[in-house]
């Protein structure tokens, strides 16, 4: 192991403490240093350019000193990063733009139903732990498809294996670019198009030098600015409010005022049964069934994404594969525990001092945002006075203050506005921004290398030219590199609504398509060839047919299988009823409009016992394990050479079961 | 007699079934009941809802440490740990 290691490499491993509180400590100092300039006059914008571009030249500044000329570092960091860094560097990898921006906001909205993405993502990791991650460090795999080239036999489940990575990463990285570009137009002012190629830029410098070695370190870095961003804001709020800087533990208080302030917004009209749903109450949105589905979802998801997957390659040791995933959790923890109480507080803010308030005193916090599209108040963008009280006057009996139901906020704005609303100067917010890009940037470095992984080592090299040089392998992996992330900011810069909605898709498709045979073929020695791809593309294609015939064949899927919906009575009616206008429009425009209206119906009641489409891996699961299961038993059993492969992996002693002929790796 | 091999993953197993009904638990199990968790109060959270929020984040993290430490050891002692 260590003594294998080169003497400067293990010199910057034995010092990483060093670095990273240097680096800790110089990124605080310079947070203060912006403060100073804010107060002696410096506009806000420089601040807030300050601080994107000093943080992306940092990012930038490591990936190029962790270049790399060697196979092994390139795709595994040389296995040489200790559990905690990998902890760290897997927490960034994780959370994505959205998670940092979007998911307080969508436990605002959501109240207890948006748990399920707190569990669900934090959850799935105790998957990781027991079930593939220590087991895939010892098979000694480059990226995912390698496990199930070597397990399976054969390029044909490799490809299989390329070809879900690629539908569950590419969206997402996709949204990664897009969340670059939403962080810097809105806190910068910046063009959308320009910021996404800054964005693009900022990617590359991080990625393409060093490959993961690269990664890995500048994921450790844009952890600690996003964790210190995701935390000061919600800190300094808590110790004003409550006098007491846990906001974890605050939060409890605030439940207890919303609930009271519910009850008042209920008796005096502000709110009606159907406009409000209770911050604590559970089944508001989703019912039991989709609850519970969600969860499981998104966990089995979270266990099979490969840019999770691949950050327990870089470990030195099985050992510390799964101390890794331990501290994995725990730096996300720590950032999926603090969102509940900024949704918490941030409501606590609408409902004490939006609800209820007269026109004219509306709190100035909500048009800065109002002028962004982010806020509406009466069905308008809340970008006056003037304007909400136009907007409210039209609506007939309006009493002249703000209802709950005159109020929309988008849910981005819940983390950005929070140090507004606590009156902190615009350096914080400029460091929310900088957490925000950090976090975008991270996930994106991790998806891109999960691709570009599997184009270049899995198609090229193990499919296409198993003699190429190390050289190269490491050229052709660097072009397939920029190209994906080229075609990745492309398609983010044309604002594709259709993309984004989709990401929530990854989880579920990754779910259904690896998951079933990444854990039989680690627990299950029967599992065999045939098994694993009758597996593979009944799980997974069951999983898109789902997905893509309840999102755009709504009108086909609900006649297919009207007898397995849930729709009402009342809904059904509605959907003849909307089918025949279309049938008997007149002409083409008014047959358009009513085919609008009927697919939009139908997306509402195109579903199998209720499941909403985000879940769908709740059916490509049970096909995909059932699938393994029959086919392997009425087909030969694996060979004696796989079956004691298998016992290799599950022995953490002993060397790797896959050595690549280039890499210089530790031995074990 | 049952062989050094075969008990080390049974032994591995079981501790997998372990933590998997732990993860069942407090994934699923325990959120079935939060309309009757909530009447509980703690810390001023209604505890179901504070179960989701927090709880059961806490205990899989809990989980995961005592996995590992609890799974090196098994490694130790059935002789199949890897060298330091």
């Amino acid at each position: 192991m260590a003594e294998q290691a080169p003497a400067a490499r293990g010199d910057f491993i034995s010092n990483l403490g060093k670095i990273y509180g240097l680096y800790t400590g110089g990124f605080f100092a310079f947070v203060i240093f912006l403060a100073i300039l804010e107060q002696l006059g410096v506009p806000n914008q420089w601040i807030g350019y300050g601080f994107v571009f000093l943080t992306i030249a940092v990012y930038a500044v490591i990936g190029i000193i962790s270049r790399t000329t060697e196979v092994g570092e390139y795709y595994v960091a040389g296995r040489r990063v200790p559990a905690v860094y990998n902890g760290m560097a897997t927490g960034a990898d994780w959370m994505s733009g959205a998670s940092f921006v979007g998911m307080a906001g969508t436990l605002f909205l959501l109240g207890y139903d948006g748990l399920a993405f707190v569990l669900g993502w934090t959850g799935g990791y105790v998957l990781v732990a027991i079930l593939i991650a220590p087991f895939l460090r010892k098979f000694g795999a480059f990226t995912v498809p390698d496990f199930f080239a070597e397990r399976y036999g054969g390029n044909f489940t490799r490809f299989l294996a390329v070809i879900v990575l690629i539908c569950c990463s590419f969206t997402y990285v996709t949204a990664q670019v897009y969340a670059t570009g939403i962080i810097a137009s809105r806190f910068l002012g910046m063009d959308f198009t320009v910021a996404v190629y800054v964005g693009l830029v900022g990617i590359l410098l991080c990625s393409m030098l060093g490959g993961m070695k690269a990664v890995t370190w500048t994921q450790v870095a844009q952890y600690i600015v996003l964790i210190v961003a995701y935390l000061i804001p919600v800190v300094i709020l808590s110790t004003q409010k409550y006098g007491v800087p846990v906001p974890q533990l605050t939060y409890g208080q605030a439940l207890r005022d919303i609930a009271a302030l519910e009850q008042g917004m209920l008796s005096n009209g502000l709110a009606t049964a159907q406009t409000l749903k209770p911050h604590v109450q559970a089944f508001t949105t989703y019912d039991p069934l989709n609850y519970f589905a969600l969860i499981l979802c998104l966990m089995v998801g979270t266990a099979s994404l490969p840019h999770i997957l691949m950050r327990y390659f870089t470990t030195p040791s099985v050992r510390e594969a799964r101390k890794s995933v331990a501290w994995s959790l725990f730096f996300i923890f720590l950032l999926y525990f603090t969102a509940p109480a900024y949704a918490a507080f941030s409501k606590l803010e609408v409902y004490s001092t939006v609800i209820g308030r007269d026109l004219d005193s509306v709190r100035p916090w909500l048009f800065s945002y109002g002028v962004l599209g982010l806020v509406k108040i009466c069905g308008v963008d809340a970008v006056s006075v003037e304007a909400i009280k136009e907007a409210c006057s039209k609506i007939a009996g309006h009493p002249g203050v703000i209802r709950l139901e005159d109020f929309r906020i988008d849910t981005d704005v819940i983390v950005l506005s929070t140090p507004e609303i606590a009156g902190m100067p615009y350096v914080i917010a400029g460091l929310v921004a900088a957490g925000g890009l950090a976090a975008a940037l991270s996930t994106a470095d991790g998806l891109l290398l999960a691709i570009a992984n599997a184009l270049s080592h899995d198609i090229y090299y193990k499919m296409l030219d198993r003699n190429a040089p190390t050289t190269r392998r490491l050229i052709v992996a660097r072009i397939l590199l920029v190209s994906v992330a080229v075609a990745a900011a492309y398609t983010a810069s044309t604002k594709p609504a259709d993309i984004l909605s989709m990401v929530a898709w990854a989880f579920s498709l990754a779910a259904a398509g690896i998951f079933p045979a990444l854990v039989l073929g680690i627990w299950w020695k029967r599992a065999n060839t045939p098994g694993c791809i009758v597996g593979m593309i009944l799980g997974f294609g069951i999983c898109l047919y789902y997905l893509v015939g309840t999102r755009y064949f709504a009108v086909s899927f609900y006649e297919t299988w009207s007898w397995l919906s849930n729709a009402s009575p009342a809904a059904v009616a509605k959907f003849n009823e909307l089918k025949a206008a279309w049938m008997n429009a007149a002409d083409e425009a008014a047959k358009n409009a009513a085919w609008v209206a009927l697919d939009k119906h139908a997306q509402t009641i195109a579903n199998w016992w209720g499941v909403r489409n985000i879940s769908a891996a709740l059916f490509g699961l049970p096909v995909g394990f059932l699938a393994i299961w029959i086919v392997s038993l009425l087909t030969a059993e694996p060979s004696k050479e796989v079956q004691e492969m298998v016992d290799a992996t599950r022995r953490p002693r002993g060397q790797t079961i896959i050595r690549d002929k280039d890499a210089v790796l530790p031995a074990h | 007699m049952e062989q050094g091999e075969d008990r080390y993953w049974r032994r591995t197993s079981n501790l997998m079934w372990t933590m998997f009904a732990l993860w069942v638990f407090f994934s699923f199990v325990i959120h079935f009941f939060v309309n009757q968790l909530n009447s509980i109060h703690f810390f001023g959270f209604p505890l179901g809802f504070y179960m989701a929020a927090q709880g059961s984040l806490i205990a899989f993290v809990v989980m995961l440490f005592v996995f590992a430490a609890a799974q090196d050891r098994i490694d130790r002692e059935e002789g199949v740990a890897e060298d330091e």
